[in-house]
Parts: structure tokens; sequence; C-alpha cells
């Protein structure tokens, strides 16, 4: 059939003009936070030098050290595991068609403590040193890191199994992943059980999500990942928009829904498993942040997943800023503080409903 | 007239129960096609089958010389439009939300063509005003005629609606289907649509296809349309008056004085 041609309507345009707006605005709060989350620790360093140092220009040796060495990767793992949360967060919701899915959904996150507590409890790798950054830490990190990220892969691989048997469907995927999910807490439990207290503390401590265990070493992988996963789900972002508005709209549209479901959730749980397995359990961003952007943009994932990747780089730069000052010379793990400081902010979007 | 779709000894098992047995039928350019049965007779899986949302066992649904159920399912959907009969509401304006019917032709992003497809059409339907209100905010009609500009933006051969009018007022349901036919008409497009009011399809469309056991009872135009079939079909006595011109159907014997 054909339609005559119509105009690209004004008031269209500027309504797609005011969702880019916001976006940009939240780019630069970031960066701002960014430099911030630089500036602010034990020692504290003008924002100016901080600005100056990562454009390359010397101004001081010791802040240089202290920039590049501890805070800069800090901070980068700050917004690129927010990033990534955040994004998995907006893929998980619209997959299972569930406003409460988030990365950890399908039990990622339990299944990563439970390869940590194996690897901390039955391979020995836990301990406690006392040194004044890291009031306990793990004296093997890389083994209970790949023990932790391989039973992350093995809960993701037996959704995607029973989900390719039993067909994709959204109510199987979630309570697959609840049943998963009670599974490894369980078994976390009973290792804790029989675990001596400095193996107990080593657990515990491991799944406080800390981006202060991010190194410079770490952060290819993750940003490969992230970014990875980022484009993936910004070239589908009409395949989203499409399931959004239901099953069979989506299919009518020649939308593989099935493929497009294991395939989104595939990238959204390696994304989380790379970031738990390095970081720990960061929760509530991945949760919140999409919900963040939907009440001031709206649900059109063109928007919604740049939007929610900038909100999530700004809820855990935030995070990890006041993490580090609120109890100074005390630093909380960014874990403690998310929740804190997302929640108020995402009560306060509810209450206020949707913006017009 | 020239036949358009023809559908051939479809068959559809889910899993080993008999769906559908040796469907076959065809359909005129400019046509608005009733699909009519009880409940759980198959119309959806028919509906469903034609563009292959549920995959056939057997036969073959041929549009303009082309086996549709040979083809990608991006291309069936750069063919056929289908409008299921729900439709999911989210924070969009009906603007967005027509302009994903232009999925099966969009690239890496939508272009200025398909921003005017999607404008024309709102002028088509008169519904101007509504382009930019959210469709979490709309009322049942206003949600449906969103949902046939979706389809009707996929510039389908044919257009599959289950159960356009279920939930709507009479007057939406009167405005919906003068839309469908009107459109149908105009762009010598074809509609097959699943229907329960045997009177609103008496009045709108052009071709009645009965459904009983899972094949076709019977196929044709109006006239096919007696007491004696729909009894057979539906197993209930109804008497078919005519009331100014337009032929009613009534449930209940013919013994009413």
């Amino acid at each position: 059939m054909h339609l005559e041609q119509g105009t690209v309507p004004r008031d269209y345009q500027s309504y797609l003009d005011r969702k880019v707006r916001w976006i940009v605005f939240g780019i630069l709060v970031a960066f701002f936070l960014f430099v911030m989350a630089i500036s602010v620790g034990a020692v504290a360093i003008p924002p100016l030098d901080v600005i100056q140092t990562l454009f390359g220009i010397s101004a001081s040796v010791k802040w240089e050290r202290i920039i590049w060495n501890i805070r800069l990767p800090q901070a980068l793992a700050a917004v690129i595991a927010g990033i990534g949360l955040a994004i998995a967060g907006v893929a998980m919701q619209s997959i299972l068609r569930n406003p409460l899915a988030s990365p950890f959904t399908l039990g990622i996150s339990s299944a990563g403590a439970f390869g940590a507590a194996v690897s901390v409890v039955l391979l020995g790798t836990g301990n406690i040193h006392s040194t004044v950054a890291n009031p306990i830490s793990i004296s093997n990190p890389y083994l209970t890191t790949v023990v932790a990220f391989i039973f992350c892969m093995l809960a993701t691989g037996v959704i995607l199994m029973i989900s390719h048997i039993k067909g994709a469907s959204p109510e199987v995927m979630v309570l697959t992943g609840v049943a998963l999910s009670s599974l490894f807490s369980a078994g976390v439990m009973f290792l804790q059980y029989f675990s001596t207290d400095a193996q107990l503390a080593a657990v515990v401590f491991w799944t406080f999500g800390d981006v202060g265990r991010a190194t410079w070493d770490m952060l290819p992988l993750m940003s490969f990942v992230v970014g990875a996963g980022t484009l993936y789900f910004i070239a589908n972002r009409w395949n989203y928009n499409a399931i959004d508005a239901g099953d069979e709209t989506a299919q009518g549209l020649g939308v593989d829904v099935s493929r497009v479901r294991l395939v989104g959730m595939t990238i959204a749980a390696l994304i989380s498993a790379v970031i738990v397995a390095l970081l720990g359990v960061i929760g509530f961003v991945g949760l919140v942040c999409p919900h963040m952007v939907r009440r001031i943009i709206g649900d059109d994932q063109r928007y919604l997943i740049p939007g929610s990747a900038v909100m999530g780089a700004i809820l855990l730069l935030a995070s990890d800023t006041v993490a580090r000052v609120i109890v100074a010379p005390f630093v909380l793990p960014v874990a403690v503080l998310t929740a804190f400081m997302g929640a108020p902010v995402f009560i306060f979007l509810l209450f206020r409903g949707y913006k017009r | 007239m020239t036949e358009m779709l023809t559908v051939n000894e479809l068959k559809f098992m889910y899993r080993n129960r008999n769906v559908l047995e040796k469907i076959g039928f065809s359909i005129e350019q400019g046509q608005v096609v009733a699909v009519l049965g009880p409940n759980g007779v198959g119309k959806t899986t028919l509906l469903k089958c034609l563009n292959r949302i549920l995959r056939p066992r057997e036969g073959a649904v041929m549009l303009d010389d082309e086996n549709l159920l040979g083809l990608t399912t991006m291309e069936i959907a750069r063919r056929v439009g289908y409008v299921p009969q729900r439709v999911e509401t989210g924070r969009l304006t009906a603007f967005d939300a027509v302009l994903l019917g232009r999925r099966p032709h969009i690239g890496w992003d939508v272009t200025p063509r398909d921003i005017a497809i999607v404008d024309a059409i709102f002028t088509k339907l008169g519904m101007e005003s509504l382009r930019l209100s959210y469709i979490d905010e709309m009322s049942g009609g206003e949600l449906q005629k969103v949902a046939i500009a979706r389809a009707l933006v996929q510039e389908p051969k044919v257009l599959l609606l289950d159960e356009p009018t279920s939930n709507l007022d009479l007057k939406n349901q009167v405005d919906i289907l003068t839309t469908i036919r009107d459109i149908v008409r105009d762009h010598k497009i074809a509609a097959v649509m699943t229907m329960h009011d045997l009177n609103q399809a008496l009045r709108f469309a052009d071709t009645f296809i009965f459904i009983k056991n899972g094949s076709v009872y019977i196929h044709g135009s109006n006239d096919i349309v007696t007491p004696s079939v729909i009894e057979d079909v539906y197993g209930l006595p109804v008497m078919i008056g005519e009331f100014g011109g337009i032929r009613c159907v009534i449930p209940g014997a013919c013994k009413i004085a």
C-alpha cells in the first residue's frame, strides 16, 4: 500500500530534542561527579588540578601518582560498572517483561557469592590482612574472581538450557532465576556454617561490592564487555521496543522474540558476571537506574538505554564518592551506599509520577 | 478482482493435537474477510499461521505467487501486518508507538520517509491530535486505532486482525470497522479478521469463513450466512432478519410471534 508523503512534525522533533537534552545534561553531571570522585579522598586534590592531570598537564608529581594509581582506576571502574549494571537492568526488564527484573534476577549475585565462598572456604584463598586501605583482604583475589565468574556463568548456563528446552518465556526465566538464587544462597550459608572466623569474614567482605577493588589490569576486560554489550543493546533498541509492545506485536513486526530474549539475557548475564566477579555484588543500580530514567524521559528504548547508562555512571560515582567521605577515615564499600543514595531519589521520582 | 492470498491445505498441530486440518481458501484484493466460529475452534491460530507467528505443519500460504512460509520473518512483516488481541502499553507517545510499525523497513535508524509515512497515517485515520499523547493514558478505542495504524505503516498487502472490536463500545466498534473497510478498499489490500459479533461481520465483511472442527465449514459471500449454517457451527438456533436493509442475527428459535 502507498501512503502520501507527510512531513516531519515539528512538535515531535522538539519532543525528541528534549530527551536528547536530558541525556546531554546527564553526561555533564557524570563528568562533574567523575572529577569530584577523583578530587575527594584522604588527600583532597583541587578539581582544577584533577582536570589538568587528566589531560596530561602535570600539576604535581604527588597528585599525579595518587590520581593515576589509585583514584582514576576506581572512578573509571565506577563509571564502567555503573553503565554495565544499568544497561543490563534495562535489558532484563524488557526481556523479562518485569519491572522488578535486574541484572541479578537470574541469580548471578548469589552464584558469584557462592563461587567466592567455595574459593575461600574449600580452596583456601581467604585470609585476613590488616592494612589501612583494606581492613580485610583476600589472599588470592585472582582465583576467587575466577571461581566466582565460573559459578556466575554456570547459573546463566542452567537458565539458558532450561529456557531453550521449555521455550524462552519470561515466567520460566524469572522462576528459574529465583530457584537458582535460593539454591546458591543456601550453598553460601552451608559453607559459612563450616568456615572459620577468618574465612567467614572474607566471604562476607567479598560480597560487599566495592569499586575500590578495581585495578588497571581489570579495566580493559570490563570496558570491553560493557562496551560491546552496550553496543549490542543499542543496536537492538527497536527489537526491545517491539517486545515492550507485546510478544505478538513484536512477532508481527518480524522480530524473532525468543532469539532476542536468549541472546539479550546471555549478554546481560555476562556483563553482570564480569562486574560481580571483579567488584563484588553492587545492588540497586541495575534495578533502579532504568526506572529513574523512565520517569524522566519515558520508555522509548532509543533513549532509555543510553539514558540508563548515564544514570548508572552517575549513581555509582556519587555513591562511591560519598562512601569515601561519609565516615572518613574509614571507607565504606560502595554497595552499602547505592541503596542509601538511590532509594530516596527513586521514591521521590515514583511519588512525583511521570514527567510530562 | 484478482486473487491475492491463497491458503492451501494448511495443517497445524499443537503438540499431538490437531488444531487445524486442511484449511484452504482464497481472498481477493480489496476484500474484508471475517473468520467466524466458536471460542477455541482455532480462529486465532489460523490467523497466526498466516504470518507464521505459528509454524504450520503442512500447507502453503501464497501471497501474489510467493509462499509466505518460505520467507524470513522480516520479509513476512513487510508484506503482512498483524494486530493482536492484546496490546501492551508503556510510557510512549502514539507517534513512537506507530513508528515501531516501520521496524521491518528500518535499517540502523528511522529515515525522514519513515517519519513522513507515520505522520500521514495519523492524518488518514483522523487522529492528528493523538500524535504526542502517551499510550498508557489512552482509552481502549484510541489504543486499538494506534495498533491498527502501527500495522498499516508496515505497508502491508494483507492486514490480519485478531478480534479488532473486542473490548470496544458500540461507536468505537463501528469506527474501527469502517476505518478498516475504507483502508482496505482505498489501498487495494485485504484484511482478514477473526470476529465474534456476527452482526458486525455481516455489516462490514465481504467474505465469510466459518471454521468448525479445525477445518473450513463453509466459505463465501454473505448469502452463505444462514440460520442453518450458524446453528451447525455454533450449536445455537438463530433467526436472521432484516432491519433497515441490514441483515441481523438474533439468537433463539424462530417461534416468537
